[in-house]
């Protein structure tokens, strides 16, 4: 698909399926991601999107595939990879401040036990600046409107200083202002040759927004440069009409308590 | 008052173990419940308090002694099989944790009555004061107990202290903190094991079937009166250890009566004070603020509806009664009394042998308001698009909350209008 060296390459997602409670809600997919993109991951509701990045993270298992980051299993580089979930799986009535929530982002580099010291901090304050959060940082989180909880949680990514960063959809619910700031924000990240993978709603800002796009439905319809992969044609078969039979499957497997992959001896990776 | 100064002199080397192993059993438990309730898994607490009940009982039945030691041991493998059932239960069959909670419960503390009745029956509960496990008895700690409850509650205290950064993400966002590699099964286990390890020790001074409240409670309490955690855990501690406290000088006095409900009481007693008083999240608080805002809005409507009948008439500082101010604007009879004297106090309003004068500030903030309900309306319906009949019960809200910064934005937004959609005046300065 690309000619991108095996170097450039940061996600590679070989034959993935993932399944809810038997149902594979991802069929089959196989993609690899390049270094330095700002990549949107889009299609119709109930696609697979932030499974897909769940799945990449480790937070659901899959059911077959493999996932490898930097040419490694996530456990060898959790460092350099960053996940932001989704701003409402998380009681923002919490008592925690929003420094304290920048913070939760240096747990990893500081390990068990260890409290956050004062260069943790101002890693913490510095990224509260970049986010335009600096005076809210001793604000209680349930205060904070769904922009403001957004860069909080922008912030704290930020705070892992990591490489490749996977959003499940930031742009949900927060306002004009906060969207064009989180954008050119991560506009930047991709310049300095961070890779950011966004899980997005929007079709109109898609060509504005993302060097590459990810079209999924159930399974990968497509990924590419935006230019081209982004067209008509292929935002046909991706929103077009659901594909009854796989869900029908998928369905009837959950059913029969069926096993997604006959058993068969392990193989070697 | 005898028993009281007795007791609180803590001169009886015997009240000194029963007032500091009920400190030390309900704070540890309050400290650890602070995470089961951040977690929402106040009803899991329940289940294990009940569950430990057949293991107690179980191992009394083995070893035929009451040594704590063999007590806990019993008591910590039955309440962390209830938790591992419960899980199995809710995570591979249709059935919701809710309804496998209260399967497990109540088939564990079935269980633990039916063995307790059998030791009973067989005469040796009295000696053992097995019983008291039911509703607790801080009065029959002694120093055996203490040493064991001592060492179990500084585990607890030192566990939370050097976990504090984990459980507290954990608590907040457990599917960040699985992305970061944070181990968080081994977490979690560690979290449930205190929990269990609180409950075991917690319901020699509680009881069975009342430990839920001592895990929940202090930390429900607590969170009224603050936003950070730390605070949060420090004052739960406090509220627990208050409540042990009394509960153990109740023992102490009325040996009869069984602590653990005493405590619960006590602590109960907190955490509705803390309901109704806290600032920012009490009742009280937020009925002030509110009946505050009612007398906020009935005061400006007063002022709005004396200028309005002065604009009418041309003649700002014309006397009124108050039948003429109710002739323009309904309102009720003692609000209106009580406003017109609390605005006269203020400075707005004087009054002349019952009739009623504008100031001249009183006069501006009448303008005031008729001016911000005019702009919202023509905003309403310029930029939204209302049809102008609409727009009139919006605006008599809308003007009391405007602040002179957004009063300014409005201004200049509309770009300083000389006419409302109904061609009334709007009045500057």
């Amino acid at each position: 698909m690309t000619d991108a060296t095996k170097n450039d390459i940061v996600l590679e997602i070989h034959d993935l399926t993932v399944s809810y409670d038997r149902k594979p809600v991802l069929w089959d997919v196989d993609l690899s991601l390049p270094q330095g993109k700002l990549i949107g991951i889009i299609g119709p509701n109930g696609a697979g999107k932030s499974t897909l990045i769940k799945s990449v993270m480790g937070l659901v298992p899959n059911s077959s595939g493999y996932v490898r980051l930097f040419d490694h299993n996530l456990d060898d580089v959790r460092a350099k990879v960053s996940y932001i979930p989704q701003r409402e799986s998380v009681d923002w009535d919490f008592p925690a401040s929003v420094l304290d929530v920048v913070l939760m982002g240096r747990y990893g580099k500081l390990g068990l036990f260890k409290r956050p010291r004062k260069a943790d901090k101002e890693v913490a304050m510095d990224c509260l600046r970049k986010v335009g959060m600096e005076a809210y940082m001793e604000r209680q989180i349930s205060q904070l409107s769904g922009g403001q909880q957004q860069r909080v949680f922008l912030a704290r990514a930020l705070a892992q200083q990591a490489d490749l960063y996977f959003m499940d959809e930031p742009f949900a619910g927060v306002d004009a202002a906060t969207e064009k700031t989180i954008i050119s924000i991560l506009s930047e990240m991709t310049e300095r040759g961070n890779t950011v993978v966004v899980v997005h709603h929007d079709l109109q800002s898609i060509s504005e927004y993302f060097d590459w796009v990810i079209l999924l439905n159930m399974r990968l319809v497509a990924y590419g440069p935006t230019e081209e992969v982004f067209n008509q044609e292929l935002l046909q078969e991706t929103y077009g009409g659901k594909l009854t039979l796989l869900s029908d499957v998928g369905n009837l497997m959950k059913r029969k308590r069926f096993p997604n992959r006959e058993a068969k001896p392990a193989k070697r990776i | 008052m005898d028993t009281f100064l007795d007791f609180f002199s803590f001169s009886d080397p015997n009240v000194r173990y029963v007032v500091l192993g009920s400190i030390l059993l309900t704070s540890s438990s309050s400290i650890v419940g602070c995470f089961t309730f951040l977690k929402k898994k106040a009803l899991v607490g329940d289940a294990v308090a009940h569950a430990v009940l057949p293991g107690v009982c179980l191992s009394f039945l083995l070893t035929g002694e009451k040594n704590p030691f063999v007590l806990i041991i019993g008591a910590f493998i039955t309440g962390w099989l209830s938790l591992f059932i419960i899980d199995a239960i809710s995570g591979r069959s249709k059935i919701k944790e809710d309804t496998a909670i209260g399967l497990i419960l109540s088939v564990f503390f079935g269980i633990g009555i039916l063995i307790l009745t059998v030791i009973q029956k067989s005469g040796a509960a009295t000696q053992t004061g097995l019983d008291s496990f039911l509703f607790g008895k801080a009065a029959s700690l002694v120093g055996q107990d203490l040493i064991v409850f001592g060492i179990v509650a500084l585990l607890l205290f030192l566990s939370v202290w050097l976990l504090f950064k984990e459980f507290s993400l954990l608590s907040f966002d457990e599917a960040f903190a699985q992305t970061i590699g944070l181990p968080v099964r081994s977490i979690e286990l560690v979290l449930t094991t205190l929990t269990v390890m609180a409950v075991v020790i917690g319901i020699q001074a509680v009881g069975v079937v009342l430990m839920a409240a001592m895990l929940i409670t202090p930390a429900a309490a607590a969170r009224f009166w603050t936003d950070k955690i730390k605070v949060m855990i420090a004052l739960a501690a406090i509220f627990g250890s208050l409540s042990g406290l009394i509960g153990a000088y109740i023992s102490y006095a009325a040996p009869s009566m069984p602590t653990g409900p005493w405590i619960v009481v006590v602590i109960s007693t907190i955490a509705f004070i803390s309901f109704f008083m806290a600032p920012g999240k009490g009742i009280i608080y937020r009925m002030r603020n509110q009946s505050r805002i009612k007398k906020h809005i009935n005061d400006e409507n007063i002022l709005k509806t004396l200028y309005q009948l002065s604009e009418e008439e041309k003649n700002f500082y014309e006397a009124r009664t108050v039948d003429g101010i109710l002739s323009k604007r309904k309102f009720d009879k003692g609000n209106l009394e009580s406003g017109l004297r609390r605005l006269k106090n203020e400075g707005f309003l004087n009054n002349d042998n019952g009739f009623w004068k504008l100031t001249l500030e009183g006069k501006e903030k009448g303008q005031r308001i008729v001016k911000l309900h005019r702009l919202w309306e023509l905003y309403l319906t310029e930029y939204l698009k209302i049809a102008p009949d609409h727009v009139h019960d919006d605006a008599d809200t809308i003007e009391h909350i405007l602040t002179p910064e957004l009063e300014a934005r409005l201004e200049k937004l509309l770009d300083y209008p000389t006419v409302d959609p109904h061609e009334s005046e709007i009045p500057y300065r």
